[in-house]
């Protein structure tokens, strides 16, 4: 209680303190400290296997974990578009059914997909049957129809090509702007960083690097979370 | 001419099949409707002391197979094996014991079930049974298609996905028990998988599809009945006859849009 009015002194989201996480007795993320400003976009970036995803299911407490996690937030929203994307055959689920998930219903369904550009036509369409773009616009859509203040996206642009990936993140940054929200956005997309990110989280089994992205994303910080070879040539973002 | 056998065959095995389509619409999402065959082989033994014994075969069926289910749950806890790898030893264990007791003449009717002595009793606590379990399966529906697209992602939604799995496994262990009745312990996956499948190939949204699942169960076991009747075939094997034309049907008429 105490490290909660601390935390609302102080606008904060989210403090992570000394986080490791053991699955399969592997250690996946160790040690790990970092804090999440309200209205702040944090990237978590990291090869394949560094733990990004892990994290996220660890904030969201659906895994055990050591250390402390504490949220100063009202309403978070997860969204893992990958995994919807690869299972969105399982059953013929509607639009409409894919809203009845959240016992969301008529006209606010039909707002929620005009706020990312989708037709109210698509209410009845199978959502097997939408296009890649218009599943992660329905996604997003989805994600922020129950007005949460936090959003935790998990590569929200896997499997789309460039164009869509642009999109995505334009309508994310809209949203960010409209309504204040607090991100959390998993992602390998250097350009991402630039473009929308406050903070960035390198992360290798440890953090490796947290900061603001035009002190942290170094050469040298990139070569080591990523291996040898990689360069980054970044322009600066217009927020 | 319409005697009380009849009737009874034909309510036990439209409402018996109904459940049963209806929990394989779910079943099928999870990518579990083969699950129905192994199960109904563990449910062996306790058919075998049911038949030798004297007492209902559902009873003995459901006995052996919660305890079949705890066992490959406590072998996972205790091996790390796959659940797959664990359930086949425990449905092949199943039958070898099995058939070291089953008399010879009571086989058929382990195998593929036998509607010939029901009574009103039975009957209507089948009937009970199954309007129970569908009443259950209608209440956790929506949770369970939120955890089979994403089990994190139903978790982050506040859904108790622990708590609504071990209902959803107690009740196929009721609906895998009622169904030995029909079509015996060999053709159990049958009556779970292929009105699912056929419902899925005629329905374009969830509440179709899962009713749809019913209908087609249910359609097909009084089918079944009536070719049982008709041409004194045994009822299970006719029940799955007619559920697998069904299908076809939907192949031929199935709606992609």
């Amino acid at each position: 209680m105490k490290a909660k009015i601390n935390m609302e002194k102080d606008k904060i989201a989210l403090r992570v303190k000394n986080l490791t996480v053991e699955l399969n007795g592997q250690v996946i993320i160790k040690d790990l400290s970092f804090e999440v400003k309200k209205g702040e976009t944090l990237v978590v970036l990291g090869p394949n296997g560094a733990g990004k995803t892990t994290l996220l299911r660890a904030l969201l407490g659906v895994i055990p974990y050591k250390g402390s996690i504490t949220w100063n937030v009202k309403n978070t929203s997860y969204l893992p578009p990958n995994e919807l994307l690869q299972r969105r055959e399982i059953l013929p689920l509607t639009v409409e059914d894919f809203y009845s998930l959240k016992d969301v219903s008529g006209e606010t369904v039909i707002e929620s997909l005009r706020s990312v550009g989708l037709d109210g036509n698509l209410l009845k369409k199978r959502i097997a049957y939408l296009s890649t773009g218009q599943f992660q616009r329905l996604n997003i859509a989805w994600a922020l129809v129950d007005k949460p203040d936090t959003l935790l996206f998990d590569e929200p642009t896997s499997g789309i090509d460039i164009g869509g990936t642009e999109t995505i993140y334009s309508l994310l940054h809209t949203f960010w702007e409209k309504y204040n929200m607090t991100i959390i956005l998993v992602t390998h997309d250097l350009s991402v960083v630039w473009e929308h990110a406050d903070n960035v989280l390198c992360l290798n089994k440890s953090g490796l690097c947290y900061g603001v992205p035009q002190k942290i994303l170094t050469t040298e910080n990139l070569e080591q979370l990523y291996g040898t070879g990689v360069k980054y040539y970044h322009h600066h973002r217009n927020k | 001419m319409i005697t009380e056998k009849i009737i009874l065959a034909i309510l036990i095995t439209a409402s018996v099949g109904a459940v049963a389509g209806y929990l394989g619409t779910l079943m099928l999402s999870k990518r579990m409707s083969l699950v129905g065959g192994p199960l109904g082989h563990i449910t062996l033994p306790g058919i075998t002391l049911a038949l030798l014994y004297g007492f209902d075969v559902s009873i003995g069926a459901f006995a052996t197979l919660i305890f079949g289910i705890l066992l490959i749950w406590f072998f996972e806890k205790k091996t790390k094996l796959p659940t797959e790898a664990l359930t086949a030893i425990v449905f092949t264990s199943s039958v070898a014991v099995a058939f070291l007791f089953l008399p010879l003449e009571e086989v058929e009717i382990a195998l593929i079930g036998d509607i010939s002595k029901l009574t009103v009793l039975t009957t209507f606590a089948s009937v009970a049974l199954s309007i129970a379990a569908f009443l259950v399966v209608r209440k956790i529906y929506k949770k369970m298609v939120f955890a089979a697209i994403s089990e994190d992602l139903a978790k982050s939604e506040q859904i108790n996905v622990d708590r609504i799995n071990l209902i959803y496994l107690l009740t196929v262990a009721v609906v895998i028990g009622l169904g030995i009745r029909i079509v015996g312990s060999l053709l159990t996956a049958a009556v779970v998988a292929i009105p699912a499948a056929t419902s899925k190939n005629l329905t374009t949204n969830m509440r179709a599809y899962a009713y749809g699942g019913a209908i087609a169960g249910g359609l097909a076991g009084i089918l079944g009945i009536i070719a049982h009747l008709l041409f004194s075939i045994p009822a299970g094997l006719a029940v799955i006859i007619f559920s697998s034309i069904l299908f076809l049907g939907s192949v031929i008429f199935q709606r992609n849009e």
